[in-house]
């Protein structure tokens, strides 16, 4: 099942590499969470990701062509989801950043039908409910726990808040209100940090480097490194198969 | 996250009535909770966590069981070595799938230990100081993809072997355990033993990383068995206890005859010239166990004991203002609510 044009081939590329490079984060922490349930819960949002960027890219050409062997400037994922994973509540900041956007994005996708998109989205939907409900807990157990916590959860969200703009920039073959989306996202997020006793971050969430940079492959300079390891020994056997 | 700790002696002889064996006994004798102890093992009979149980015994299961969940997590960090590197992204679903695995695997059995009166946050005190072990096998760098598949092949065959007698032993709870996780740890082996056919059916390149694979993990994985019968310190007391149904050789035998017809399967050979058939025994004859090699990792002096250990306790270190955060939020929270 291939993507029949290109406003929609392109579309799954943006979509499946947000999936697909956040999943390789999260997997970065295996073995380093920080309580053994976080293990489980880090690696199971990673594979649902890892699953979702697998039918996304499948729709765009042969997963394994385009994870592989694609270089960095042909990237279409937003900046945010690239961002290396710091400490506990910066992923978390990140995890909620996007969590809560792929389930607007998705939920749109879903209720609209008859694209190809809708189907997969049917299916993410529900399993990014559950990641941001993971998110949002954590985001009040940090922002609402200790002194510590708190201040590493505001730096966390602070840090990645200029990333944010660009999750709204319309995606050429996704049709949802995109204006509308930003809104119910910035509400939404905006509760959340309230009850985790933090305030939405202050300062841009646009600019020549930010909004809409990743989907026209321009990364931040962490991105290339992370693929040269994740690329690395596919690349050093041509044509292999695994 | 804190658990209530359940006494470690019997506060008083409250000899379980709910065992059929107990009313087995000579008429009119009151039989002691030894007796009742012994009986219901001799019967095949589960020991479950509110039974008396002499100390001893209790002792010896949270010292092996906490051993079995320190390997799981331990165990995560070889394979997690390939997630970021994995050549294509089934295998990587399937390592991340197998890794999330193993921390299940940990749960369920330091889950199964504080059933014995232990706390989950006493054992991995125990692991990160060094007082307490974990399987030797993870002390072995993962060098190549390879090393993955031959890990699910070998290591979790190993693990397999050791384990499903486990899931008759005579305490509940880790019996329980283990019929769960053995069901998940053959669906691992078979894939590992799938990952290493595509790269023995692979290029020259992928074969050969395979071979080397397999010529680095086959001996720490016969190792993985335990030291050899007539020096095993736990051997016969478990045995009695039904806590290990079978010897470390008896179960080491055991793998090596499953193992070498699998190998020819996978058209790779075992690194062992002493290997071969034994008409007479009906099993394979094999070389000498290196048990100088055996020793040192288990002293401490492994390839990869100080990093394992080095990662475990960091990761344990970083976290800790996470559970703090936790706890000062449960806190809050449940004075909130009341």
């Amino acid at each position: 099942m291939t993507a029949t044009t290109p406003a929609l081939t392109g579309a799954a590329l943006a979509l499946g590499d947000d999936a697909l490079v956040l999943s390789h984060r999260l997997g970065e922490w295996a073995g380093h969470a920080p309580v053994l349930e976080e293990e489980v819960a880090l690696a199971n949002i990673a594979l649902d990701l890892l699953g979702q960027a697998r039918v996304l890219l499948s729709l765009a050409g042969d997963e394994d062509e385009l994870a592989f062997l694609r270089e960095e400037r042909a990237f279409r994922n937003v900046q945010l989801v690239e961002q290396p994973n710091g400490d506990f509540a910066r992923t978390i900041a990140r995890q909620l950043y996007f969590s809560t956007y792929q389930r607007l994005l998705y939920g749109r996708l879903a209720a609209a039908g008859e694209s190809p998109l809708s189907g997969l989205a049917a299916k993410a939907v529900k399993e990014v409910a559950y990641h941001q409900d993971h998110a949002e807990q954590w985001t009040l157990r940090l922002g609402d726990g200790t002194a510590e916590s708190h201040d590493r959860m505001r730096a966390g969200c602070e840090a990645l808040w200029r990333f944010t703009g660009e999750l709204f920039r319309p995606v050429e073959g996704v049709d949802v209100d995109w204006a509308e989306l930003e809104a119910d996202w910035l509400a939404s997020v905006t509760g959340v940090l309230e009850r985790a006793t933090l305030t939405l971050p202050e300062g841009p969430r646009t600019g020549a480097w930010r909004a809409g940079a990743g989907r026209q492959g321009l990364h931040t300079e962490p991105f290339g490194r992370m693929l040269a390891e994740m690329q690395h020994l596919h690349r050093s056997h041509p044509g292999a198969t695994w | 996250m804190t658990v209530p700790t359940a006494p470690t002696a019997p506060t008083a002889p409250t000899a379980p009535t709910a065992s059929p064996a107990a009313t087995a006994g000579p008429a009119g004798a009151r039989e002691t909770p030894e007796a009742v102890f012994d009986a219901a093992v001799a019967a095949d009979e589960r020991i479950e966590p509110r039974d008396w149980m002499p100390e001893a015994y209790r002792a010896s299961l949270v010292r092996q069981i906490a051993q079995h969940a320190h390997s799981e997590i331990i165990g995560m960090q070889p394979e997690a070595n390939w997630i970021t590197r994995a050549p294509s992204l089934r295998r990587k679903a399937i390592l991340m799938a197998k890794v999330q695995d193993e921390a299940g695997h940990g749960l369920y059995l330091y889950s199964a230990a504080e059933t014995l009166g232990v706390s989950r946050d006493e054992l991995l005190d125990k692991l990160h100081t060094g007082r307490q072990k974990y399987s030797s096998i993870f002390n072995y760098p993962t060098l190549t993809w390879a090393d993955v598949g031959a890990i699910g092949w070998l290591v979790d065959g190993a693990a397999i072997t050791n384990q499903v007698p486990l899931c008759r032993c005579s305490y509940g709870p880790y019996a329980r355990a283990m019929v769960r996780i053995c069901k998940e740890e053959s669906f691992h082996q078979r894939q590992g033993y799938e990952a290493l056919l595509a790269l023995s059916r692979g290029t020259p390149e992928q074969h050969a990383m395979a071979q080397d694979a397999v010529d680095r993990w086959w001996w720490p994985s016969l190792m993985m068995f335990g030291p050899p019968d007539d020096e095993s310190s736990h051997s016969a007391q478990s045995m009695a206890w039904k806590i290990k149904r079978h010897s470390n050789d008896e179960l080491r035998r055991r793998f090596v005859d499953i193992c070498v017809p699998q190998a020819e399967a996978l058209g790779l050979t075992l690194p062992d010239p002493e290997l071969r058939w034994n008409e007479e025994r009906g099993h394979y004859d094999f070389g000498a166990i290196d048990w100088a090699e055996f020793r040192e990792v288990l002293k401490g002096d492994g390839p990869c004991n100080e990093q394992r250990i080095t990662q475990r306790r960091r990761a344990h270190e970083d976290g800790a203002w996470v559970r703090e955060a936790a706890a000062a939020h449960a806190a809050k929270h449940g004075e909130a609510t009341r």
